[in-house]
């Protein structure tokens, strides 16, 4: 059971009447993944992470985390999963300590040692016993990751971590996410932001309009994105007479006082040693790729069709 | 699973003690007595129309039994309404349900802890007004013998026994008005719709119970069973309408609660 993938979710849909809001999603998320869960306001993510949790049912499909499914296994499906879904809520008439007491209590009771622990770790010790309340939104979001963290969870499922906090409260959400994940908690991360998912995250799913338009590893995104090279060089025409040389390079232009070309990472290599070789000076030699951002954007605006053969 | 439940209840009850609702509901059941024991002294006569009312001046036993008859109408069906509409609903509206949902615990479990509490709510409520109806009416008219409904007398001690089985068998039907409000609680989502629909489905037994042509069914209504009790103060006591009470209530508790409870573990908690 253990050895099963934290996440395995196969042809999930969830319709509300008419409106078809997750359409066959298959997520597939491995041990120690920091796995960024990709799409724009109303894409279906946070439906699906409903879903993942239990808190509402599949119309159709299956889900598997550690290999149990929460229709079928209940709250033990949810052994080693924490997280929170449209940000963490608590009993504002509690203190943040009694709260997590009161959620301890709804574990199995034992996490109760470690409340000080977690109240450390999301640096909420000093404010522990006043009302949440009188939490700000920041403190809210640290207290549901004290509260996910009580159960000593192998996966994290975190729904728009950073949303409406300062900029000071995302770096130290991003900070405590990497923390985690270093710790070797499986994180699964939805986000609108993309420069938070390209900061933390190792495998992404795209999800538009309830369908995954790409799920695999961030760098395959990225790579599939490389447009060329520029090149920039003091002598730029004897750098320009060696590109058009060598091996493997292609539509070399002037640009701006830069080379930019074609090439595969073989050529470019070849193509430094023989500038060394040459003893022309490099200043710059650097790949250019269209930004997540620009990926992003191409996947989930615009008319064209979900298509599965972007599916990694 | 029995364990679990009792950590449950535990912290729902916790939960109702931090909230300022439960005092209010609390509060006013005990000030009911009061008031009204202080009214009397400020006048002459009694509530002669009422059960044990042309005894109240002989002993403070006598002023929870007739208290309890006032509250019946709405008073008390108000103040269960208040926590029993709200347990679930209030849940939903601050978006602590899904929090609770995703630990470790089933949703049957979780249910059954605020079904306790609830119904523990009620059950304190009930005792104590009664409590403070006793006291209030022994300080200002003693600890004497009461005249039971069968005009025998019966020493205090026994009528003090008498007031704690009444008590009981009173909260049977708070408990069927807590029922319907947690139900409604669950279906609705809404604590304001569920307490005035609780109250609503409340004084509706009540008025279907004086409406003529009703004969037939009304032993059988929620509202008849808040008379129960009087059984208790017959010589000898009339079991005949405290057995029927303990059955219509348990039918006018279950089938809601098992509404509830199906609802409950199948409901989708999404932006709640």
């Amino acid at each position: 059971m253990t050895d099963a993938s934290p996440v395995a979710a196969r042809g999930l849909v969830k319709r509300y009447g008419e409106l078809v809001a997750v359409d066959h999603v298959d997520l597939t998320v491995a041990k120690g993944d920091v796995f960024g869960y990709l799409g724009p306001n109303g894409a279906g993510k946070t439906t699906s992470l409903r879903m993942l949790l239990g808190l509402i049912r599949p119309s159709d499909g299956s889900i598997k985390l550690f290999g149990r499914d929460p229709l079928v296994d209940g709250a033990k499906a949810l052994e080693g999963v924490a997280g929170f879904v449209e940000g963490p809520r608590f009993y504002p008439y509690l203190s943040g300590r009694r709260n997590l007491r009161l959620l301890s209590a709804y574990d199995d009771g034992d996490s109760r040692s470690r409340i000080e622990e977690v109240l450390e770790i999301v640096e909420l010790r000093d404010r522990a016993k006043d009302k949440v309340g009188g939490y700000s939104h920041g403190m809210q979001q640290r207290l549901g990751i004290a509260s996910a963290l009580l159960r000593d969870p192998r996966l994290l499922l975190l729904d728009e971590p950073t949303t409406g906090l300062d900029p000071a409260g995302m770096r130290d959400m991003r900070d405590l996410v990497r923390r985690l994940a270093g710790q070797g908690i499986t994180v699964l991360l939805s986000s609108h932001l993309l420069g938070e998912v390209e900061e933390l995250c190792n495998r992404v799913a795209i999800i538009r309009k309830g369908r995954i338009v790409y799920e695999g590893q961030l760098r395959d995104l990225l790579a599939t994105a490389a447009t060329g090279y520029r090149l920039r060089s003091p002598e730029v025409e004897r750098a320009k007479a060696l590109l058009l040389a060598q091996a493997g390079v292609s539509d070399v232009q002037s640009v701006d006082g830069e080379l930019r070309f074609q090439a595969d990472e073989d050529a470019v290599a070849a193509l430094s040693i023989a500038l060394g070789q040459a003893r022309v000076g490099v200043t710059a030699l650097v790949p250019e790729t269209a930004s997540l951002e620009e990926l992003f954007l191409g996947m989930t605006e615009g008319n064209q069709p979900a298509t599965t053969e972007a599916v990694a | 699973m029995i364990a679990a439940v009792g950590r449950i209840y535990e912290w729902e009850v916790a939960k109702l003690l931090a909230q300022k609702r439960t005092y209010l509901g609390l509060i006013s059941a005990m000030l009911v007595p009061v008031v009204f024991v202080v009214v009397l002294l400020l006048q002459s006569g009694g509530p002669n129309d009422v059960p044990l009312g042309r005894y109240i001046r002989e002993t403070g036993l006598a002023v929870p039994f007739v208290v309890l008859f006032f509250m019946s109408i709405w008073g008390l069906p108000l103040i269960t309404a208040l926590v029993a509409g709200d347990i679930v609903a209030s849940e939903s509206h601050n978006g602590t349900l899904k929090t609770i949902l995703t630990r470790s615990r089933e949703r049957g479990e979780i249910f059954a802890g605020k079904v306790l509490a609830a119904l523990t709510y009620t059950l304190v409520v009930v005792f104590a007004m009664g409590l403070v109806g006793l006291i209030a009416g022994s300080i200002a008219w003693g600890f004497h013998p009461l005249t039971s409904l069968s005009g025998s007398k019966v020493s205090a001690g026994h009528g003090f026994g008498l007031l704690v089985a009444s008590l009981a068998v009173y909260t049977l039907p708070l408990a069927g008005i807590a029922a319907f409000g947690l139900m409604l609680s669950t279906i609705t989502r809404n604590s304001a719709a569920s307490v005035v629909g609780t109250l609503m489905w409340a004084l509706l037994m009540q008025l279907v119970g004086v409406l003529p042509g009703t004969e037939s069914i009304r032993p059988y209504l929620l509202g008849t069973q808040f008379d129960a009790w009087h059984g208790f103060l017959r010589t000898p006591a009339d079991w005949t309408p405290v057995i029927r009470a303990v059955w219509v209530c348990a039918l006018y508790i279950a089938i809601p609660l098992f509404a509830a409870y199906l609802v409950f573990l199948r409901r989708d908690v999404a932006g709640e």
